[in-house]
């Protein structure tokens, strides 16, 4: 099963991250750091698997990792996943944020942190994956999208007050 | 703290895109203002108006989640929000949920049950997503149990989305609470027909997670999961079907015929990367027996290592990593491929690349693979340097130095291993070289040699990593200093003034091998007197003259000493002139003396000058360790100081043959060193680690009494263990004074019961007990020891390499050895550390218990039904397993009753195979069967025994049962 996802900047500012196991907030911090100290360290060009990861993930926790422009994609997996399908995986994920955002940069990510994890909660549970067609994803984020939207509408005009008031 | 939260808070409250927005442009110490939005959210959390608490939520969710700040307080804001009716809200409360409840600790868990059950019955999907997704996350043995029912629906909702979510899910119930095993797991296994893929790759995806825990109890699936791999066409399912038969596979040996085709299939077939790495992962490392597969899968590791994708590059030299044990020529067809990656820019490739060259290793290339690794080493990063240097160590140790035939080459090889600039290996070399010497006798001369060369290089006394294997060689020498060619020299490098680099410990071992050295030192100077002057005796013939002279000219000796002040230590050679003849005699006598012959130094005999001068220096060098803080330190330089004392005493004339010795027999401290030196030359050989157990204990000793009552009589010497105390009398003694009334000063300020505190206090300010001498800088006035050479291209070393091993690597027909190999000690019992049997989880134990009551119960009902029997009767039954469960508590009783259901597994597969013939005998033998579970039923408590009865009745079935189980279900 996949253990945790990651979006990491090239600076190891974390952008996003999910624990399939239950993970205190500091643990989560501290294994964050430890896995961009070996992305960092790592070359252009290299092959994006990590199997070495020391005690810290328990014994054979396997990582994969794309880097796209100022990010890191972070997949941590056990042995019954497929190494080569993680990396895949990733692609689905980037790909799905791309056309959310049409065109995805970090801004995005940082911004829409909640609307991040309903996507990738529709391509993983609990650890399993559960859709792969980044078309099928999209669906079903356009349908929330809509949902929260309507739903909240009693509640706009609160809401856009303060959004020129404030500042 | 402000009251309430005011209108004014809700209308001016910040959003999280604010709150990000002021994070990025603040300038400062992020804390302070995180602090500050914690408070901000602390307040408005509290609100009435859902819009402005369901802010405050996610900006604490985001906060937690990606600057860990802790927010395990709102645990109760974010139960109450998860009841608003408006989606937007519901999510952010479940999200909060989902990120931030830690299922063993959050209590408030509970009050969730009710939300979630409504809405996981929600008719909106997107609801019904959100609990599954929460309840993955959040969910507690008692959540799992109530919430099972709503779960087992939605395995048959009719929308596909939904029910593979809660597939997905399933599997943290089962862990949880086992006996929803009971309820769900059919519903489950029907899921694996479904015409939507996705829903089949949900399913295989929980059997996956399942097989790998306990992999026996899903072999009678396997006909399902055969029927995937040969129709279905989704890379992800077939993925994940070769993980579960690559568990399956070593419980059934016929399954490797039924499934090599199919996956060969695949493997030519496809042109996903990942699908045909798995075909060929699971081909070597299951079927690895089909040489036509096991050809296929190399031919495809060849393509993949050709690719310029160094992802391809890695798996592929992994899956020969796989298949080198068994198929070692697959490996050797890419040596090339493999040693050009050794200096491949991926640190990745280069570890596996080095993984398969030392898999390549055998006896006849041992040396010449090491010697280019080595090249290796010397010019690579520090990282890799050190893994190749464990492949080595490890690969050669392996099974008792099992590959190595010529101890003197391995021993240099561990020297030369010593001396590169990034070893950091220093323990495990250590180890070694004391194993070796404890092992192998005949390595002990090179041993000695490497230890000298190391231990009188004062360069690699600089270098901390070293220090191990210095221990080691200080130990060897002077244990085994018989060895040597020079002793002098092994003493002056023991002592030398860069030793105090060293720590304690290990410093301790310097100086203990010291002593060992002077001992030696001193017994070999008596014992060729001894020799001597009995050959002159014995011989006295030829003798008589030399003798005469010798005695004269000592006696002359004598009388000049005593006139020139006994002060003055008047060094004469009081061996020259008979030199020419003691020489040769005390060649013949050597013989005969034991111990003499088997020393190497055969040198001149030993002068008075000599002696004195090596007291001299042990005097000066040891004589300030004597005041020493470290007790190992200042006991053992003070034995050695005592021996100096003891023998000074008799200086000068130490060696002469006084007169009235001649009625006492040996003078005592002459008997004093014979007694050391041979309490030193005892044999000291290698210890299994289990052979403490094997000492029997002393009657009368109970062990098993607990201790505690010691610490009230105990309490107060354990104040004094953790500071380092000197029991010597100070010799330096202003500074002793002034550390000795420093302890006292601090004992005073430290609180009785402090041993604990101070452990404590220790931990947080370790900073501040680090040794002096390292924060010094040492100017380091040696070279280094090990000066690169650069400018050498790596290409060229690779090029070299393949040519190296171009004819090393094919086993050559093995060549008489020049020499024999050593006797290498081994112990009987294995010289493995014990390594405990792992036991089973007792939840896993669990899981697939009510996994295989449930396919049990599955094809029961299944019969059942065609003898038309109530299904009332089978629930109530499962019903009255559950309670057999419950009972058993143990693990003993519960691997009983799994062995029950086990059996009556097997007797059921036995008479689902009759009946493909037989109808009619199945249908008697079911209903045989229905009648027996009556039997059950009525005696629960007797269970055990209604089945041995059975089984002396069903003699022939059980003997089948007993031996391993092979159900027809691929035939």
């Amino acid at each position: 099963m996949i253990k945790a996802v990651m979006v990491i900047n090239t600076l190891g500012k974390p952008r996003l991250s999910k624990f399939y196991e239950f993970q205190p907030a500091e643990k989560q911090q501290e294994l964050i750091r430890h896995v961009y100290a070996v992305l960092s360290n790592r070359p252009e060009n290299v092959s994006n698997f990590i199997r070495s990861l020391g005690s810290i993930f328990g014994q054979d926790t396997r990582l994969v990792y794309k880097h796209y422009a100022t990010l890191y994609f972070v997949f941590l997996f056990d042995n019954s996943e497929n190494e080569l399908a993680m990396l895949d995986l990733i692609q689905v994920f980037v790909e799905t944020l791309d056309k959310c955002f049409r065109s995805v940069c970090e801004l995005d990510v940082v911004f829409n942190y909640s609307k991040m994890h309903t996507i990738l909660d529709e391509i993983i549970l609990g650890g399993q994956v559960l859709e792969t067609d980044s078309v099928e994803v999209m669906k079903a984020i356009e349908e929330i999208t809509k949902l929260e939207s309507t739903t909240s509408a009693s509640t706009l005009i609160n809401k856009s007050i303060p959004s020129w008031w404030a500042r | 703290m402000a009251g309430g939260p005011s209108l004014l808070d809700s209308l001016f409250q910040r959003s999280l895109e604010d709150l990000i927005k002021g994070l990025r442009l603040y300038v400062g110490d992020e804390s302070t203002f995180i602090s500050k939005a914690v408070d901000e959210i602390r307040r408005e959390i509290k609100s009435t108006d859902q819009q402005t608490k369901a802010t405050a939520l996610q900006k604490l969710t985001y906060l937690h989640s990606i600057h860990g700040v802790d927010m395990s307080w709102a645990a109760f804001h974010a139960i109450e929000l998860s009841s608003s009716q408006s989606f937007n809200f519901k999510r952010i409360a479940y999200l909060a949920a989902s990120l931030s409840f830690d299922p063993s600790t959050t209590d408030v868990i509970l009050l969730l049950t009710h939300q979630l059950r409504k809405d996981l019955s929600s008719p909106n999907p997107h609801e019904v997503s959100l609990a599954l997704h929460t309840l993955y996350f959040i969910s507690t043995p008692d959540l799992a149990r109530d919430l099972t029912p709503e779960v087992f629906t939605l395995l048959n909702s009719n929308k596909g989305s939904t029910r593979k979510k809660a597939i997905a899910i399933i599997l943290r119930l089962f862990e949880l609470y086992p006996d929803a095993v009971r309820v769900c797991f059919k519903r489950l296994v029907e899921n694996l027909e479904n015409s939507d893929p996705a829903i089949v790759s949900a399913v295989v995806g929980v059997f996956c997670e399942l097989a790998s825990r306990e992999p026996k109890s899903y072999l009678p699936l396997a006909p399902e999961f055969y029927k995937i791999l040969v129709d279905s066409r989704n890379n992800w399912l077939l993925i994940k079907v070769l993980k579960i038969f690559v568990k399956l596979a070593p419980l059934e040996p016929r399954l490797g015929k039924k499934l090599v085709e199919p996956i060969c299939d695949h493997l030519r077939r496809t042109g996903a990367k990942s699908l045909s790495f798995e075909c060929v992962r699971t081909i070597l490392s299951s079927f690895s027996e089909y040489d036509s597969a096991v050809k296929l899968s190399v031919e495809k590791i060849r393509e993949f290592l050709n690719d310029d994708d160094p992802n391809l590059k890695y798996l592929g030299l992994q899956a020969l990593t796989i298949v080198a044990p068994k198929h070692l020529w697959a490996v050797m067809e890419n040596k090339d491929f493999v040693i050009k990656s050794l200096s491949d820019a991926d640190a990745n490739i280069k570890l596996e690349a080095l993984q398969l060259v030392m898999a390549m290793v055998s006896e006849d290339n041992m040396a010449e693979i090491c010697r280019v690794l080595i090249n290796y080493a010397l010019k690579s990063d520090p990282e890799f340097c050190n893994e190749i240097l464990e492949c080595i160590l490890l690969t050669c140790s392996r099974n008792v130095y099992e590959i190595i035939v010529d101890f003197d080459w391995y021993v240099s090889l561990l020297g030369e291993m010593s001396r590169i600039l990034h070893c950091q290996k220093g323990e495990e070399i250590e180890n070694q070289l004391v194993d070796i010497g404890m092992r192998v006798k005949d390595a002990r001369p090179e041993l000695v040699r490497v230890g000298r060369d190391l231990l009188i290089d004062p360069a690699l006394l600089g270098n901390p990593f070293i220090h191990p294997i210095l221990s080691a060689a200080a130990w060897v020498s002077g244990e085994y200093v018989r060895f040597s060619k020079n002793p002098l020299e092994i003493m002056e490098a023991l002592l030398q003034p860069r030793t105090s680099l060293l720590p304690p410990s290990i410093k301790a071992v310097y100086i203990q091998s010291a002593f060992k050295v002077l001992t030696f030192y001193l017994h070999y100077a008596i014992s060729t007197e001894e020799v001597i002057s009995s050959a002159s005796q014995g011989v006295a013939d030829i003798m008589h003259g030399a003798v005469q002279e010798n005695s004269q000219f000592v006696r002359a000796g004598l009388v000049a000493e005593n006139d020139s002040d006994d002060g003055g230590l008047n060094h004469r050679m009081l061996h020259r002139p008979v030199r020419d003849v003691s020489v040769e005699s005390f060649e013949d006598m050597a013989v005969a003396h034991d111990w003499l012959s088997s020393t190497s130094f055969k040198g001149e005999p030993i002068t008075e000058e000599s002696i004195v001068n090596i007291l001299n220096l042990v005097e000066t060098t040891l004589g300030p360790l004597a005041g020493s803080h470290e007790v190992e330190i200042l006991e053992r330089s003070r034995n050695v100081l005592g021996l100096v004392e003891l023998v000074r005493e008799e200086l000068p004339g130490y060696l002469v043959k006084r007169e009235e010795d001649n009625d006492k027999g040996q003078r005592k401290t002459h008997e004093m060193i014979k007694l050391i030196a041979e309490a030193f030359s005892e044999e000291l050989g290698p210890v299994s680690a289990s052979s403490q157990e094997r000492v029997p204990i002393p009657e009368g000793m109970v062990l098993n009494q607990s201790l505690n009552d010691l610490d009230a009589i105990c309490g107060d010497f354990e104040l004094h263990i953790p500071t380092s105390f000197s029991l010597g009398r100070s010799i330096s003694s202003e500074k002793d004074d002034v550390t000795m009334s420093d302890r006292q000063g601090k004992e005073e300020f430290e609180p009785t019961e402090s041993t604990s505190l101070l452990a404590e206090h220790r931990k947080r300010h370790g900073l501040y007990y680090l040794q002096s001498q390292k924060k010094e800088s040492i100017n380091d006035e040696y070279p280094p020891a090990n000066d690169l050479k650069t400018g050498e291209n790596a290409d060229d070393k690779a090029d070299d390499l393949i040519k190296l091993t171009e004819q090393s690597l094919f086993p050559k027909k093995k060549t008489n050895q020049a020499k024999p190999r050593p006797v290498v000690v081994k112990l009987d019992d294995g010289d493995g550390p014990f390594i405990p049997i792992k036991k089973v989880d007792s939840k896993d134990d669990l899981i697939s218990g009510a996994v295989r009551d449930v396919l049990f119960g599955d094809e029961a009902t299944a019969s059942s039904s065609r003898t038309k029997k109530s299904d009332k009767s089978s629930s109530k039954r499962r019903q009255k397993d559950k309670l057999d469960i419950d009972k058993s508590s143990g693990p003993k009783e519960d691997s009983k009753f799994m062995e029950n259901s086990e059996l009556e597994n097997a007797n059921l597969r036995r008479s689902k195979r009759h009946s493909r013939g037989k109808e009619k005998k199945h249908r008697s033998n079911a209903k045989d069967r229905d009648e027996h579970e009556e039997g059950d039923k009525q005696k629960v408590s007797h269970h055990h025994g209604k089945h041995k009865s059975r089984q002396r009745a069903e003699g022939a079935l059980t003997l089948a049962a007993q031996s391993p189980v092979i159900p027809d279900f691929l035939l």
